[in-house]
């Protein structure tokens, strides 16, 4: 079975990023970044599956400009087997990129699609659940557990009261969480392995898809800054304050 | 103008977030109806009926919608999405599991997580962990919204609207529900409570939150953690506060042996009142901290607890 894995190339989790002074966005420029750390941990999942014998390929696909191959270059040093770009300008909303996933799954016929549940740039936490609903697919999102049995999948999900299992059947989708694994690091030897193993390069034009903006960012400002509190030395202070000062506490 | 709300709930209650959800919907304009599906949930719909500004309510009751799977619930959305130009949700695990897949199938972008509303057409929403704030305006005819529900305030229960039965069943027979492992509390709900104490890789080890909980006993809170003492096994899953676990606002906010990640601060920097317990004194956690102490979390804890 081949496993579908979609990555994303963003921000690096550490960098705290700065809004330009003409609020027209975040600035990026000399920005450290980096695979998406749920996509890592989607490719981790997929490779782990090839190693049991369940998959039988990994594909690593990501949609943006050149500067993404970087982030595929990761993936197939951690194990992928073969890349796609598809090569796109500029920003995409998370169903603009569904809909090229949608036909990367139509001409690649994939067991499994495992994505990351979030991108932690723009928070949107979308195109998985997107990609399910066009390919008419069941959706395991958010998860920390995955599970083939047989032509079903058995996901385990972090959900808001715990966690919740679902049986879905294959072909099928999965989102990553945070517990899912652990993701390797890359060995020096599977990097320079990496380098070649096949990469496509395919034009976003040419999947002949409608991919205009269905927003508009009007602005991007910093948020509000908290003013700097008060350092105290006691709890019999830190009481005191609490009651008589924030009144958060009878 | 018409908006449609999907209530969030568990078969039993409805949760006090979809009360602010409703708050975000009435600022996008009138006319808002509530989808209550699930099972056996006629209690839900009757909680949903005396929110205030909610003019009807839509009770879809069948074992098909008894777990919410995404499947059903975005099929059973969409057939009755032509009514309503605004489809809305709380931004919580069921509603982020299954809004984009409405929004797919409707062939209209999401807009997540939304802490304030414009315009009709207009919203602002946190990205990058909330270190930017985005003015995002929606093109589509059909808006498709998920609500961060600690942006607005919860409206009254003072209302009085009919509920309507509806027997649309939608079952796309993709996916089966096969058990479920929820965390047992008798403290209030992380999303709901005023006062929240949240421990981090500081604690040591899960055994240790039994210092928090004798001060969450006596201010009635809720009890959360940072990813690292999740990832340690610590303390359950829907325990993590945080850019991708849960977002609070509580009145008060007390993290102990946690650092202060750009990830953790995301999920509780609206807080009114943060106090910070941490031995180093150069943890960013303070910087976000209205009152923080620099001591050894196992002195001050108990000290703590004594002197509330
Ligand atoms: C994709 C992604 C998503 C993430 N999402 C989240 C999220 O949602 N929520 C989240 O919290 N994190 C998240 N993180 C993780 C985040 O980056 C940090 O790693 C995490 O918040 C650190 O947790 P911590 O503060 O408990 O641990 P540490 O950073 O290790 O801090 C422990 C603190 O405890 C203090 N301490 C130790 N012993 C004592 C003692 N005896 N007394 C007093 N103080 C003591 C130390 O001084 C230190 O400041 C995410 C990371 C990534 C990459
Ligand atoms: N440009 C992209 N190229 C490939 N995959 C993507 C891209 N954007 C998002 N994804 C996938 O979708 C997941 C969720 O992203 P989002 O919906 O943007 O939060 C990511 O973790 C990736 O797996």
């Amino acid at each position: 079975m081949k496993v579908l894995v979609p990555i994303k190339r963003v921000i690096d989790y550490n960098v705290k990023v700065r809004v330009k002074p003409d609020h027209s966005n975040v600035d990026l420029a000399n920005v450290k970044m980096a695979i998406n750390p749920f996509c890592e941990i989607a490719v981790e999942e997929a490779v782990r599956l090839k190693e049991a014998g369940n998959a039988t390929e990994v594909i690593a696909v990501s949609i943006g400009d050149k500067s993404c191959q970087e982030q595929l270059r990761t993936a197939l040093a951690l194990g992928a087997d073969r890349a796609i770009q598809i090569e796109a300008d500029g920003d995409l909303d998370s169903l603009n990129i569904a809909k090229l996933l949608q036909k990367v799954v139509e001409e690649e016929q994939p067991q499994l699609v495992i994505l990351g549940k979030q991108s932690i740039d723009s928070d949107n936490n979308q195109t998985g659940q997107m990609l399910a609903a066009l390919t008419g697919l069941a959706q395991g999102t958010f998860a920390s557990e995955v599970k083939i049995d047989g032509d079903k999948v058995n996901v385990t999900r972090e959900v808001d009261g715990g966690l919740q299992t679902v049986a879905l059947n294959l072909p099928a989708i999965v989102t990553t969480d945070l517990r899912l694994n652990e993701p390797r690091y890359a060995s020096l030897p599977n990097i320079m392995k990496a380098k070649r193993k096949p990469l496509d390069v395919k034009s976003a034009a040419d999947f002949g898809i409608d991919l205009s903006l269905r927003t508009k960012v009007l602005k991007v400002t910093p948020p509000a800054e908290r003013e700097a509190g008060i350092v105290v030395e006691t709890i019999d202070e830190l009481v005191e304050k609490l009651k008589n000062e924030a009144k958060v506490i009878s | 103008m018409s908006i449609l709300v999907i209530a969030e709930h568990d078969n039993s209650t409805l949760k006090a977030e979809t009360l602010k959800t409703v708050a975000a919907a009435q600022a996008m304009g009138s006319n808002i109806t509530v989808l209550v599906a699930g099972l056996n949930c006629q209690a839900v719909a009757d909680a949903a009926s005396k929110v205030n500004g909610v003019s009807k309510v839509l009770l879809c009751d069948n074992a098909v919608y008894e777990h919410q799977l995404a499947e059903n619930m975005s099929l059973l959305v969409t057939e009755l999405a032509e009514n309503y130009e605004h489809i809305v949700a709380t931004a919580l695990t069921t509603g982020k599991n299954f809004m984009p897949r409405v929004a797919a199938l409707l062939d209209v972008a999401q807009i997540s997580d939304i802490i304030g509303v414009e315009s009709a057409d207009t919203f602002v929403r946190p990205i990058y962990a909330g270190n930017a704030i985005a003015t995002v305006q929606s093109l589509d005819a059909k808006k498709v919204i998920t609500v961060r529900a600690t942006g607005f305030d919860a409206v009254a229960t003072d209302g009085n609207a009919n509920v309507e039965t509806l027997d649309t069943v939608c079952d796309a027979g993709t996916s089966s529900h096969v058990s479920d492992e929820l965390t047992e509390s008798e403290r209030p709900d992380l999303g709901a409570a005023t006062t929240v104490i949240s421990g981090g890789r500081g604690m040591q080890n899960g055994d240790n939150f039994s210092l928090l909980e004798g001060i969450a006993d006596k201010l009635g809170a809720a009890i959360g953690a940072s990813r690292a003492a999740v990832d340690a096994g610590f303390v359950p899953n829907d325990m993590q506060v945080g850019q991708t676990g849960k977002i609070v606002a509580p009145d008060l906010y007390i993290a102990v042996g946690i650092s202060g990640a750009i990830q953790h601060l995301a999920g509780m920097k609206d807080s009114k009142v943060i106090v910070a317990i941490n031995k180093d004194p150069e943890a960013p956690i303070f910087q976000v901290a209205d009152y923080g102490i620099v001591a050894d979390l196992f002195d001050a804890l108990p000290e703590l607890e004594s002197k509330l």
